[in-house]
């Protein structure tokens, strides 16, 4: 699914360059649940971006699905993006003046979808996550659990292969986040491929694979069985 | 290669359809955020609004005044053509004359079909000329000789007594009919049928006035008499070679052009001039004082359209400063648009579809506040015909504003089409 073969990316910074992300080597299977963990400032984010084809690494070569992204041009990426990849952030990063149907849907209008077939698999989205009764809400009419379910519906609504979240419970209590992460683990079992960028034990535990980052190197590599999952029964 | 895969893994919508969604997601995009910022879309359509306005004003105003004057013109007949000799300057110079010949006339009679009525006219006033008197009154006014047709051809017609008439021609009779203004200057009274007037030394009787044509610029176009054609000859002992001309008219204004044509090559071929030799004779639209007049007009409306052309640009900078500012302000949402995979091109129409649909209303307004104001002006000016608005000056208006909107949103549109997706996202 994905493979990074010495990835890096510096950031230039007035006279020197700073690197955030050194010789990465890593090799994600399809159907894996990956926390990407570490302190702050080693790289989390970058690696998220740099995984998510919003940001170019500087060096090294990654393939995504079977495709090499490092030479692909912007609107490439965005296709890439569009299909293959959905996001979740930390901050929701939802459209404040749409409902949460048209925020949804917003991902379908790049692939030329009606705006009937759109709203109609944006639904479909929202049932997933459980908002169906909150289609009409704007944004501020929903709390924050309640937005995050919405942005979740919005990284499915497109049918991706790969759901990237950059600490996708970090503005939210804890019941709340505990409902993200078993949401979370529900389309792990449905067959989706997930990286969730926290630096939060509670969060890493739902995942089968840590990964550590340290001052921008994977400093640790491991399974694990989860310490929490959804029951068979939910 | 992208947007292709996206189309054909997804539904398999086809091209065109899919780009009609986009532009309508993009219309509906555009409206929704000026309806945000209701006030401040307003004051950024300001601009386009008051530019508009004014040019749909002035236009409304000019159109509306030609209207009028070209309706006054059409009772002189504007279906008529006036063929008159011409005398080249270097033959005049040598005191050589063109004459039409009095069988001109009956060769355009019967042989350019389309043509309705033919009259000759001449001068009747002489060498010199003559004063036109009822008793101690003198008037001073154009005198013409003519036939009966020439009522049909001019479309004018007597208000009291008769016309003059073939047998007043063939008889030489002495009797005129006169316009308004000379019955007033020669202190007639309202209906002078029968009363007799002195033109030199002879006497004529009045057997007819016209239907006054009222006033185009200050003159009146009503200071005239007229007299039999022969009667004129005689009067003015020219018989030989008379200096007529032939006014006509023709039956389709459509084919105004065309008869033109044939009589000219019939003309030539009667005045045997050869091919390359100039024309001793020239055809004239009767109507080009109205058509001056047009001219004139569309120069002051072309002008104006100029001039507000320049403060409509302003209004652009206008249009283009708010999106700029909107760009900026929208950072975070192209951004958002961007991670989920809209391209370049999208973002760019989006902010191009903007900035036009702004100026597009801002150009509505303008529309309907402009004909609003030449209406209010109209109505203020006594006797000031109503305003026309003209179809091209709206579908002008829309358009150059809708232009305006286009080449003033670029710059805003590629600036967000640019944005890198990250940095865009990270934006605060
Ligand atoms: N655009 C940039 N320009 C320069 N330096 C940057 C840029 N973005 C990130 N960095 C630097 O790269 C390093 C890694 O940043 P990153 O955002 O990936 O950290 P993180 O692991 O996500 O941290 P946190 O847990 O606080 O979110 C940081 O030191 C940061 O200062
Ligand atoms: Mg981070």
């Amino acid at each position: 699914m994905i493979t990074l073969a010495g990835v890096g990316k510096t950031y230039r910074l007035g006279e020197t360059d700073f690197a955030a992300l050194m010789d990465i080597d890593l090799l994600i299977n399809r159907n894996e649940y990956v926390a990407l963990t570490g302190a702050s400032g080693s790289g989390k984010s970058t690696m998220m971006n740099v995984l998510g084809c919003l940001d170019t690494p500087t060096v090294g070569h990654y393939t995504l699905d079977g495709e090499a992204v490092a030479g692909l041009d912007e609107d490439a990426l965005a296709g890439v993006r569009n299909r293959k990849i959905g996001f979740v952030f930390q901050n929701f990063y939802l459209r404040a003046r749409a409902s949460a149907l048209d925020n949804v849907a917003q991902p379908l209008i790049y692939r030329g979808i009606s705006p009937a077939q759109r709203h109609a698999r944006a639904r479909e989205a929202l049932t997933r996550v459980g908002l169906e009764h909150r289609l009409m809400h704007k944004p501020n009419e929903l709390s924050g659990g309640q937005r995050q379910r919405v942005a979740i519906a919005r990284a499915l609504v497109g049918r991706p292969e790969l759901l990237l979240a950059d600490e996708p419970t970090g503005n939210l209590d804890s019941k709340t986040a505990v409902e993200i992460m078993e949401l979370f683990s529900e389309l792990h079992r449905d067959g989706l491929t997930l990286v969730v960028v926290t630096h939060e034990p509670d969060v890493a535990a739902y995942c089968h694979r840590v990964v550590r980052l340290h001052d921008g190197r994977i400093a640790e590599d491991r399974t694990q069985i989860p310490v929490k999952h959804v029951s068979a029964a939910a | 290669m992208t947007t292709n895969t996206i189309n054909n893994v997804d539904m398999g919508a086809n091209r065109v359809q899919s780009s009609f969604y986009a532009v309508q997601e993009c219309l509906r995009s555009a409206l929704a955020s000026i309806r945000a910022h209701g006030l401040r879309s307003f004051l950024t359509m300001l601009g386009i609004i008051i530019g508009v306005a004014s040019v749909i004003c002035v236009i409304a105003l000019v159109q509306g005044l030609s209207q009028s004057i070209s309706q006054q013109f059409q009772g002189l007949g504007s279906n008529t053509l006036t063929l008159r000799a011409d005398t080249p300057l270097e033959d005049a110079l040598r005191g050589k004359r063109n004459r039409l010949k009095v069988s001109d006339l009956d060769q355009l009679k019967f042989r350019i079909e389309g043509i309705r009525n033919v009259t000759p006219v001449v001068f009747a006033s002489g060498r010199g000329g003559a004063d036109v008197r009822n008793g101690s009154n003198i008037a001073a006014g154009q005198m013409f000789g003519t036939t009966e047709s020439y009522q049909e051809v001019q479309q004018t017609f007597p208000k009291y007594g008769r016309f003059l008439t073939d047998s007043d021609d063939v008889t030489r009779r002495r009797v005129v009919v006169i316009g308004e203004q000379m019955r007033r200057d020669l202190k007639l009274p309202e209906n002078p049928v029968g009363r007799f007037i002195q033109i030199g030394s002879e006497w004529f009787k009045v057997v007819g006035s016209m239907e006054p044509r009222g006033e185009m610029f200050g003159l009146s176009q009503d200071n005239y008499l007229l007299m039999p054609y022969q009667t004129a000859l005689a009067v003015t002992g020219v018989i030989i070679q008379p200096d007529l001309w032939v006014i006509f008219s023709v039956a389709d204004l459509n084919a105004m052009e065309n008869i033109k044509d044939r009589v000219t090559s019939l003309i030539r071929q009667l005045h045997q001039i050869k091919p390359g030799q100039p024309d001793d004779f020239k055809i004239e639209a009767s109507d080009t004082l109205a058509k001056s007049f047009k001219e004139i007009s569309t120069t002051i409306t072309l002008v104006v359209a100029g001039i507000v052309g320049i403060s409509l640009l302003v209004g652009g900078v206008g249009i283009m400063n708010i999106m700029l500012v909107s760009v900026t302000e929208r950072t975070r949402e192209i951004g958002i648009a961007k991670a989920l995979g809209a391209p370049r091109q999208f973002i760019l129409m989006q902010f191009l579809i903007e900035a036009m649909v702004l100026a597009v209303i801002g150009g509505l307004i303008g529309i309907a506040l402009g004909y609003a104001l030449g209406f209010g002006i109209a109505k203020m000016i006594p006797n000031f015909p109503d305003p026309a608005v003209p179809w091209w000056a709206v579908v002008g208006a829309c358009t150059f504003s809708g232009l305006i909107g286009i080449i003033f949103g670029i710059l805003p549109a590629s600036k967000a089409a640019n944005l890198a997706p990250i940095d865009a996202l990270r934006y605060e």
